[in-house]
């Protein structure tokens, strides 16, 4: 009886308890995360510039970049980027994983060193990435002309096709990391009598991943994609670091334009009305994290605690 | 007890798998070894190869005297017989370089315990007192996980203008939990979750506070879960950028990521040694930690996704 006493005494002060435990974190969110965000969509209908306090201008800003096309052209690259790069480090992230869930010598260590590139800050590794795919000391145009496939230097950066190639893949080389160990976790949560049984009808290698391992990781790997495609719209750091969105523009995606129009050049109007138009394809991918969550849950027979 | 990390066993087991007591291997031998070679060893070994290759040319371009870094016809460019470690002098005595080591860790420290205090409470607060509304809040910060960084820095640089922390660390202290507390109460509360309430409530019983047993039960058996967070809260500010490329200027301010970007990259031909010697650098004390830590990373990682 005493224990149905304390729990009653406490329930009286328990919302209160919560608000001050939230305090701390709820301030930070509050003051720096949703005001921006609606400060940015705010700024998104002025003519803020830097050292200027904005009017209301209604959808002139996006009316002005309808009729932009360089803002429509870092439209496609981003979701070009998006896309290929996603389904890249899907692709190789899935494979890695089955090749790492097999049983082998220094398995402990390979996992280990696999996620070294995802440690490392985006923009130190993009670096190299810039020094190996330099215009003349690429270390990839020397092993190619050696062994004779090549005869010239590749522009790597410098040519409008080899530079989206390079930005995707050294995307696609930071990523598959993380999607590789997520899908590891997933896949070794899957029980092997499930294999042996399979094993036993005869199934192939092919049949076995295609009925058991594919639709038992399905839910964490709809939850990893989005967290992949997500990342991957709004990047901003590789592409500044390596091709501050040249050549022409070429690999400019909509966050690195929106810093070029709100920072460098000051019309912090219009780079937030760049920055806004992202948010209709963030929470396209954020309905798509939803379901799978949803999917995930009921999948476990978990009750919505 | 004993259950207690049941949930997380699965994860850890990712990195280290040491004999593993279920036969999950016992199948392979129905593979061929030199299919297996065909199969696993030779596309293992060309994906790590690509993915750790830009470290080894980082590293060896980094002791690579000027003139070999540029003559590829005289020297072999995959090996240098006579390192130098010019650049890396010049980095550290010529250069603010230890000074934005010194901010990058400040920074990052400082942004990372203020994230920890106020995630362990927020998390304690949603999964243990379980106030009213607490699964909507639940919802709105994995919610505001989701928000990115690219949309919120021009705002955030008027803000911050607004405020006076132009150019100043506090401006990246207080803007880089808006990542780091969603990330780390959604960890933690997978975290807390997982401790069993009879021992609250005996605590209850006894007379404690939500406050003692927070410190005195909680806290301590979340440890794994805490050094997670920390970790990779740690990581996340080291990496983070385009606050830190926007919210400071003047030279000696700058966080490492952004002054190799900016303050490194002149016209000067003979910059990629001293470059790649201060990506390297700048990678190596994540590098050293994730090195000690590898199992945290990976439970962090895979913990936030699962939960």
């Amino acid at each position: 009886m005493r224990e149905v006493n304390a729990w009653t005494q406490l329930k009286h002060n328990r919302n209160w308890l919560g608000f001050w435990f939230m305090l701390p974190a709820m301030a930070f969110l509050i003051f720096f995360l949703a005001y921006p965000l609606g400060l940015g969509i705010w700024l998104s209908f002025t003519d803020t510039r830097i050292g200027r306090v904005g009017q209301f201008i209604g959808t002139e800003n996006y009316e002005w970049l309808w009729d932009d096309a360089i803002f429509w052209l870092s439209v496609t690259n981003t979701l070009l980027y998006t896309f290929v790069a996603s389904a890249f480090k899907f692709g190789i992230g899935l494979y890695l994983a089955l090749l790492l869930n097999e049983h082998m010598p220094f398995k402990a260590m390979l996992r280990a060193m696999v996620l070294i590139p995802f440690i490392v800050p985006t923009v130190l590794s993009a670096l190299a990435f810039w020094w190996i795919f330099d215009s003349q000391f690429s270390i990839i145009s020397w092993s190619l002309k050696h062994l004779g496939l090549i005869s010239q230097n590749i522009n790597f950066l410098g040519d409008t096709t080899w530079a989206r190639i390079c930005v995707i893949f050294a995307n696609v080389w930071r990523g598959v990391p993380f999607v590789a160990i997520t899908l590891l976790a997933g896949l070794q949560t899957v029980s092997p009598s499930l294999y042996e049984a399979a094993t036993l009808d005869g199934a192939s290698r092919w049949q076995m991943f295609r009925h058991i391992t594919y639709p038992l990781l399905t839910p964490i790997i709809a939850v990893v994609m989005t967290f992949s495609v997500l990342f991957t719209f709004t990047d901003f750091q590789l592409i500044w670091a390596m091709t501050r969105g040249g050549p022409v523009n070429a690999t400019h995606l909509m966050a690195t334009l929106s810093y070029q129009r709100a920072i460098i050049a000051g019309q912090l109007g219009e780079g937030a009305a760049i920055s806004s138009a992202m948010i209709p394809f963030l929470l396209a991918a954020i309905m798509v994290s939803w379901f799978g969550l949803q999917r995930r849950k009921w999948q476990q027979g978990e009750s919505n605690d | 007890m004993t259950d207690l990390p049941a949930s997380k066993v699965d994860l850890k087991a990712v990195i280290s798998t040491p004999a593993r007591a279920d036969h999950s291997e016992g199948m392979s031998y129905l593979q061929s070894v030199p299919r297996r070679i065909v199969t696993l060893y030779l596309p293992l070994a060309i994906i790590v190869f690509i993915l750790l290759f830009p470290f080894y040319w980082m590293a060896l371009t980094s002791v690579k005297p000027d003139d070999q870094l540029l003559d590829l016809e005289r020297y072999n460019p995959f090996w240098t017989w006579n390192p130098t470690f010019k650049h890396f002098h010049k980095l550290l005595f010529e250069s603010y370089y230890p000074h934005w080591l010194w901010n990058t860790m400040y920074v990052a420290v400082c942004a990372t315990v203020l994230s920890i205090f106020a995630s362990v409470l927020a998390a304690y607060a949603i999964v243990r007192l379980r106030y009213k509304g607490a699964n909507l809040v639940g919802g709105l910060i994995f919610l505001a996980y989701l928000v990115p960084p690219s949309i919120l820095f021009i705002p955030l640089a008027t803000v911050v203008f607004q405020y006076g922390l132009f150019d100043s660390p506090l401006a990246l202290i207080l803007t880089y939990p808006t990542i780091l507390i969603p990330f780390s109460t959604w960890l933690l509360m997978g975290y807390f979750k997982t401790i069993p309430f009879e021992l609250e409530e005996c605590a209850l019983i006894d007379g404690a506070s939500r406050w003692q047993i927070l410190i005195k039960i909680v806290l301590p058996l979340a440890i794994p879960g805490l050094i997670s967070a920390f970790i990779f809260c740690f990581t996340l500010c080291w990496n983070e950028f385009i606050y830190a490329l926007t919210f400071l200027q003047s030279t000696s301010n700058k966080t490492v990521p952004v002054a190799i970007v900016n303050e490194f990259v002149d016209g000067d031909i003979y910059r990629w040694g001293s470059l790649m010697a201060g990506a390297l650098a700048g990678s190596l004390p994540l590098v050293i930690l994730y090195a000690f830590f590898v199992e945290h990373y990976v439970s962090a990682m895979t913990g936030a996704v699962k939960e």
